[in-house]
């Protein structure tokens, strides 16, 4: 009797048994993982840097250090994600490379500016909370090393999520000027946010496969739709109105009917035209070929030891 | 001066230096050459903010009148901060920034030890909390300035510039303002003199094994704990005071 590696495979992902790196598994299941987890990765590290603009600038101790410290819990994320996209025979310098010449991308939401210190508000209650939303089902995703690297990840997302929505709370309790900034930055911050589930279901074209692999468990849409339900009463409770019109609850869905989301504006910023996508990898770039020498005298030294450990246990 | 008055400005000596420093250091996040450095440097300014503001809090409470840790940190002007020149000193690069924290961390560690004697029981109780933090701090810049000292030619050079351009700065550290010598007077402060020849101990040995040439000029730059800052300080306070500044009295 022949067997089939790729039923095999298909089977345990029937079954729910989770991939394991030197497991057999088609070659587009390897390539479909790496270029997600590396651009969630991406992401992550990328992302510190629209918050990583307010560190220095936030407005007292108590939030500065809260900053800081979500900030790196980003650098941490990216760690978690770089390690688990390793594990399919990727290096995190071919990754980086990737990155740095422009071949992976990262989610487009960290291409637009933080103009206010209220888009720290906004971004850890909209851009984190629409990130738990992709992620939490990425917990039980069917390969391995990524699932476990996600149960951390969104621990940490959702205090990140909370800790954004207190910001906006604390604005929309404050002076006018704060209640504006804060209005303000849900305006500017809404629609991108609405887009980081990606393109409508009929015009996604790896989702089926991804779903079969149960990389994914749900659409786009669905996913989308989810964030916007829970997301208005969150507004409504901060007395903020989100720029959308056509927003109303539809008593027969079940669910808010919203507006038609602005395309055009996605495929340009992720054709690299978003107002900050030049900003935000020149700072990447930049980092990478400013540590160069840094990273070749650690480099440098650790072999330098390692011979010195070697010519002390042949004289001994 | 009264004992509280002396006590309230000796802290802003000390919270003075933790919070420009990891003010300074924040800066990197996001920047560093290597992501576990990225993080390993934000945790030593995160420790720093921490220290700073259990050092405010204390101060405030002894200062009354509504002062806050923000108040003190947010609120007062350049004259008034009274950090050593050292630690505003710009990041400019990894082998500066590095520099920078070792001759700091040396310092830091060994003034926790000293504030253990102080005759104040919150000062002991902050710099016991403090103590384990520097301790990690002090390896860590150490660790680095052997691997640069010790690792390519590039990195040996830039390394040692750094330690000859900083170097001017660390004389500061040992020459006590009026209110250090009162402090320790009267028991509250440090010794500054004992800490000299530690930080002179430490700092050569680590130097020497790093290969990189203790500069022998002996003429030092102070001003900063009297207030008297370098120009960089302005810019730091503007930045970092900004919010505070155009909507005073706001909620955070
Ligand atoms: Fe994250
Ligand atoms: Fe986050």
């Amino acid at each position: 009797m022949e067997i089939n590696l790729e039923d095999i495979f298909q089977n345990k992902i029937d079954n729910e048994v989770k991939i394991e790196p030197r497991d057999w598994m088609p070659e587009k299941y390897r390539k479909t993982l790496i270029r997600q987890i590396s651009q969630h990765a991406h992401s992550e590290i990328v992302g510190m840097l629209p918050e990583g603009n307010w560190i220095t600038r936030a407005p007292n101790l108590r939030r500065k250090v809260a900053l800081l410290a979500k900030v790196q819990d980003e650098a941490g994320h990216g760690l978690y994600l770089y390690s688990a996209a390793e594990t399919l025979g990727m290096t995190r310098d071919e990754m980086y490379n990737e990155l740095h010449t422009g071949k992976a991308k990262y989610s487009s939401i960290f291409n637009y500016p933080t103009l206010s210190w209220a888009d720290m508000g906004a971004i850890g209650w909209l851009v984190d909370g629409a990130a738990i939303m992709n992620q939490v089902p990425l917990c039980r995703t069917s390969y391995g090393p990524y699932a476990r690297a996600m149960v951390r990840v969104c621990k940490e997302e959702s205090f990140h999520q909370r800790q954004g929505y207190e910001i906006m709370m604390s604005l929309c309790n404050g002076t006018p000027e704060q209640k504006t900034m804060a209005q303000d930055a849900l305006n500017r911050w809404w629609w991108p946010s609405i887009m980081m589930f990606g393109p409508n279901d009929d015009n996604s074209p790896n989702s089926a496969q991804s779903m079969k692999w149960k990389i994914k468990r749900f659409s786009n849409d669905e996913l989308r739709q989810k964030f916007i339900d829970v997301t208005i009463p969150q507004a409504e409770l901060l007395g903020l109105t989100v720029p959308d019109k056509d927003l109303k609850w539809n008593e027969a869905r079940g669910h808010y009917d919203f507006g038609i989301i602005n395309w055009d504006e996605f495929n340009n910023v992720v054709a690299g035209n978003g107002p900050c996508n030049k900003q935000r990898l020149k700072a990447r770039v930049d980092a990478w070929n400013n540590g160069e020498w840094v990273r070749d005298a650690a480099n440098a030294y650790a072999q330098k030891r390692k011979n010195r450990v070697k010519s002390g246990q042949q004289a001994a | 001066m009264n004992k509280e008055e002396i006590t309230f400005q000796y802290l802003l000596h000390l919270g003075d230096n933790s919070l420009i420093l990891g003010q300074r250091i924040a800066e990197w996040c996001g920047h560093g050459p290597i992501l576990e450095q990225d993080i390993a440097l934000t945790n030593i300014s995160l420790d720093l903010f921490g220290e700073s503001r259990n050092i405010y809090q204390y101060a405030a409470q002894l200062k009354g009148d509504n002062h806050t840790e923000d108040s003190l940190a947010f609120l007062r002007d350049v004259l008034e901060f009274k950090n050593v020149l050292l630690v505003e000193q710009p990041n400019i690069d990894w082998a500066y920034t590095i520099c920078r924290q070792f001759f700091f961390d040396t310092f830091h560690f060994y003034l926790q030890h000293e504030l253990l004697k102080s005759k104040d029981e919150r000062i002991v109780e902050i710099a016991n909390k403090a103590i384990k933090e520097s301790a990690y701090h002090l390896k860590w810049s150490s660790e680095w300035m052997i691997r640069l000292g010790d690792g390519t030619e590039i990195s040996h050079q830039k390394i040692q510039n750094a330690v000859n351009d900083l170097w001017e700065f660390t004389g500061e550290l040992f020459i006590p303002s009026e209110i250090e010598t009162l402090a320790y007077q009267s028991g509250i402060g440090a010794d500054l003199n004992n800490i000299k020849q530690l930080w002179h101990e430490k700092v050569k040995a680590i130097l020497d094994e790093a290969t990189i040439q203790i500069p022998t000029n002996d003429f030092f730059q102070k001003g900063g704990k009297n207030g008297i800052h370098s120009e960089h300080l302005g810019f730091v306070l503007a930045e970092m005071q900004y919010l505070q500044r155009v909507h005073p009295g706001a909620e955070w």
